[in-house]
């Protein structure tokens, strides 16, 4: 039948110049970097990076800049979750994966397994900022007790008067990041202790939903990271929250790097493989390029940066692994 | 006798009233429906094309992404996308039409054919994420593709498998059996007559359904995330077992960004997506139009 041919046919070509037109993009794309460059040493390879899309910024940031001096390191970053990410690290499929929590145990033992040797990296911090609605007047501070309070289930709807006398007797609307993102992890472990977070809860893997609900009920709380306080710091109010030293400290770049602003602040983290970095030459250029550039990488998405001597000394291990 | 046939008639127009002002009713029921669903439509779109159109530039078309929204481009999700589809496409057409030629024309109505019918209807109504993850353990792992187009694009082709296979088996199903006798009748043998009546005059049918069913291929996030397909990659691919990145993953990411610049990118990007999916959709119209017209 002659339509049918036809139509193949047409789409034969029509694919087949789609792909022409792209080869070629490609080789231009090559030889043009390729001429540009010329001190530093041109490596080749290909390096693949998954895991916490709560770092993922960081790493988009790294890898822009890491191939504009090395056009021929093809470098791919994914976001499937921490958790997604050591799954994909264990089997061998990435070279780094990022992670917003510490490596758990069974993920250790996995790797072990697997036979792969890592090295843990930290890249920034970011301070897990706890807020409220900007008509909400009566919260100025809240201690750690009062937040397992507040956000440990116990079995019955939660007013604001329970949590203080004297905070008015409205029912709460609570708002945390899904049970899969390592955000909750981290509160999970510092503040509810691996109890059950209120059942109320509305739970949601877009961090931007949150700020939503919380803009959107005057009852409400919710906590996310620090990028996302930021971004709307117009429309929220941010709770300081007292430390160990009995200080109520507000969420800022100071408080969050000099350590002040804690049990809420985590490092964020990316941990590479100790083969990949011995073995290939563009691995082992892309970790130091991270480590030297992150700080600075870090500050424009929106994260804290560590202290200098931070990055140097895992610098350092990186250089020694042989 | 005279006298009940008048009393039934003037009851039955008694009656006609209450059957208009029903008519009505259920006209205005409708009539609301459409409207309502007509703005929502247009709210949406205003939404998304007053956020987005003023970062349709150049520029956003060459550049990878980026960390900087006003540097951050879609080249690669684009062309990332064109290349899964060139996978999905062929692989679900051909066998998906394969699939449904075998069941209408070939197979015995018996039961096994029932049992697979089912399956197959069961099959369309299987979340993606279930598909992502089959995908992830055999084109992935046991093939090894990695988080290839190829990977990526076979999941796809099985995702949207069933709903190929059902399209094309109702418009096999809609050629006149006169047609097929006659080219029986005349001596052509199975074959011939699918070749030379059946499938000329089902394709319209085919297509139409079948590009509805890509469509779908090109909005889903959820297989590629499980898939493992990553969202920054800042070159092109160059073969069928390279990385690439999606419209979707990259729309994904920008929506859930802090920065309100990347949601407006984002809604830039949906509107890339909707031109691609029109554009798909006018082919679809295109070919119905064409083969129904001879």
């Amino acid at each position: 039948m002659k339509p049918v041919k036809v139509l193949t046919l047409s789409a034969l070509v029509g694919s087949a110049l789609v792909m022409g037109a792209c080869g070629n993009n490609n080789a231009d794309n090559g030889a043009g970097g390729n001429g540009e460059e010329g001190q530093d040493a041109q490596l080749q390879g290909q390096i693949s990076i998954d895991g916490s899309s709560t770092v993922y910024p960081i790493a988009e940031a790294v890898a822009e800049e890491f191939m504009l001096e090395q056009p021929d390191v093809k470098v791919t970053v994914g976001l499937s979750g921490t958790g997604g990410g050591f799954e994909k690290f264990i089997a061998g499929e990435t070279q780094m994966s990022n992670a917003s929590r510490p490596i758990k145990d069974e993920e250790v033992q996995g790797l072990k397994d697997a036979g792969v040797d890592y090295t843990e990296l930290q890249l920034a911090y970011d301070g897990l900022s706890v807020v409220v609605n900007k008509e909400n007047d009566w919260v100025d501070q809240l201690t750690v007790d009062e937040l397992k309070k507040l956000w440990l289930d116990n079995g019955k709807t939660k007013k604001w008067s329970d949590i203080r006398e004297g905070w008015p007797a409205e029912e709460i609307k609570f708002y945390s990041p899904g049970t899969d993102s390592g955000t909750f992890d981290y509160f999970d472990e510092v503040i509810l202790d691996g109890g059950q977070i209120d059942k109320s809860a509305t739970l949601s893997e877009d961090d931007n939903v949150l700020v939503q609900g919380v803009t959107g009920d005057k009852n409400s709380i919710g906590y996310f990271g620090y990028a996302y306080y930021l971004e709307n710091k117009d429309n929220l109010k941010v709770v300081p929250i007292v430390n160990g030293e009995g200080k109520a400290v507000t969420p800022d770049a100071e408080t969050i790097k000099s350590g002040e602003y804690e049990p809420l602040s985590r490092p964020l983290y990316t941990y590479v493989s100790n083969s990949a970095v011995k073995e290939d030459e563009a691995v082992k250029a892309y970790t130091q390029f991270t480590l030297e550039n992150a700080a600075a990488l870090a500050e424009d998405v929106g994260y804290v940066a560590l202290p200098e001597e931070e990055y140097t000394k895992q610098l350092e291990t990186i250089e020694g692994l042989k | 006798m005279e006298n009940t046939a008048r009393v039934k008639s003037e009851e039955m127009v008694s009656r006609i009233d209450g059957r208009l002002a029903k008519n009505k009713v259920v006209k205005g029921i409708f009539l609301t429906a459409t409207i309502f669903t007509s703005i929502i439509l247009i709210v949406l779109l205003y939404r998304i094309i007053s956020q987005g159109a003023p970062y349709l530039t150049w520029d956003f078309f060459q550049n990878f992404a980026s960390r900087r929204p006003e540097q951050a481009g879609i080249k690669a999700a684009v062309i990332g996308t064109l290349w899964m589809m060139s996978v999905v496409i062929p692989t679900a057409a051909i066998l998906g039409v394969g699939t449904a030629i075998y069941l209408e024309e070939y197979a015995k109505k018996n039961k096994l054919t029932r049992w697979i019918q089912m399956n197959i209807s069961n099959l369309a109504g299987v979340p993606s994420v279930v598909f992502g993850l089959l995908g992830l353990t055999i084109f992935v792992r046991v093939f090894g593709f990695g988080n290839s187009i190829l990977a990526a694009g076979f999941t796809m082709a099985l995702l949207v498998l069933p709903v190929v296979i059902v399209a094309a088996q109702e418009a096999i199903r809609a050629v006149p059996k006169e047609l097929k006798e006659a080219s029986f009748g005349l001596g052509a043998t199975k074959w011939q007559t699918i070749y030379r009546v059946v499938l000329p005059y089902a394709i319209p049918g085919i297509a139409t359904g079948s590009i509805l069913a890509f469509s779908r291929a090109i909005g889903e996030t959820a297989p590629l995330i499980v898939v493992g397909i990553p969202t920054f990659v800042a070159f092109l691919p160059s073969g069928y077992l390279d990385s690439f990145t999606a419209l979707p993953m990259q729309i994904y990411n920008w929506t859930s960004r802090p920065q309100v610049d990347f949601h407006n990118l984002a809604a830039a990007g949906i509107i890339i997506l909707l031109a691609v999916l029109i554009l798909m959709n006018s082919v679809a119209v295109w070919i119905r139009n064409r083969y129904q017209a001879r």
